[in-house]
């Protein structure tokens, strides 16, 4: 399944915009990321191991958190994930 | 840099002058180059903060995820985010570093002042982490489109 890489994690991810990766689940899907292309795991994961609060995770069109299964969620070759860092402010 | 055409930075700061007095957001697609961020197009989000408009912004993940799609099948990336300020400077204030994660990118603001918009200004989010992250003041290149005068031929 491919992984989408957002503008600014690609120059850890050997400037690619997409990332190819064989996984069952999301999980196994992020680790084979992070594996493939270990810069990008403090960019990712807090030191306690968690997504940071900023990254989004989407599955096809739907945020991994609100999936019943979360990271457990099954995929298929034809999934995409897409990392998605929040966009927000204010004056 | 942040390269823009004429009409792109009109449409963001009009956008600023329709949404106001509530933040308007969107998402600049284009490419970025040695250091120039070249905007093609400008896409109007919608602003979830419906709890405090007028000086909060939030762009929806699922929104980012299907502009981000629109653009990846034109060629286009995510360069850059515009927001507005209503009836507050075009300066990044501390709510936009804390939420500001899209290193790289452009970061354009528009003051609108009674319902007009007035400065824009494009910040750059630079560093390599959010340990290290700053903006930095980017100049605004507005391209206009030129138009060639009518010849007059012969009848």
């Amino acid at each position: 399944m491919k992984i989408f890489i957002p503008t600014p994690l690609r120059v850890y991810a050997d400037k690619q915009d997409a990332v190819q990766v064989n996984a069952q689940t999301v999980a196994e899907a992020l680790s084979a990321l992070t594996s493939q292309h270990p810069d990008l795991k403090k960019h990712l994961y807090s030191d306690e191991g968690k997504l940071r609060a900023f990254v989004n995770v989407y599955l096809n069109d739907e945020d991994v958190r609100y999936l019943p299964e979360k990271e457990a969620t099954t995929v298929s070759e034809t999934d995409s994930l897409s990392i998605i860092p929040s966009i927000a402010g204010g004056c | 840099m942040l390269k823009l055409s004429e009409n792109i930075y009109n449409a963001l700061r009009t956008h600023g002058e329709e949404t106001y007095p509530h933040e308007c957001c969107g998402v600049l697609l284009g490419r970025s180059f040695n250091g120039v961020n070249e905007v093609e197009d400008a896409v109007r989000a919608g602003n979830t903060r419906t709890d405090s408009a007028h000086n909060r912004y939030h762009i929806a993940p699922q929104e980012l995820v299907r502009i981000q799609r629109h653009g990846r099948e034109r060629g286009l990336d995510i360069v850059g985010f515009y927001h507005s300020h209503p009836d507050h400077p075009a300066r990044w204030s501390k709510t936009d570093f804390a939420e500001a994660h899209w290193l790289g990118c452009s970061y354009v603001i528009t003051a609108v002042a009674n319902g007009i918009a007035q400065q824009t200004n494009s910040f750059l989010l630079t560093g390599t982490s959010e340990d290290d992250k700053s903006f930095l003041d980017e100049q605004i290149q507005v391209e206009s489109i030129e138009v060639e005068e009518p010849v007059a031929g012969r009848c």
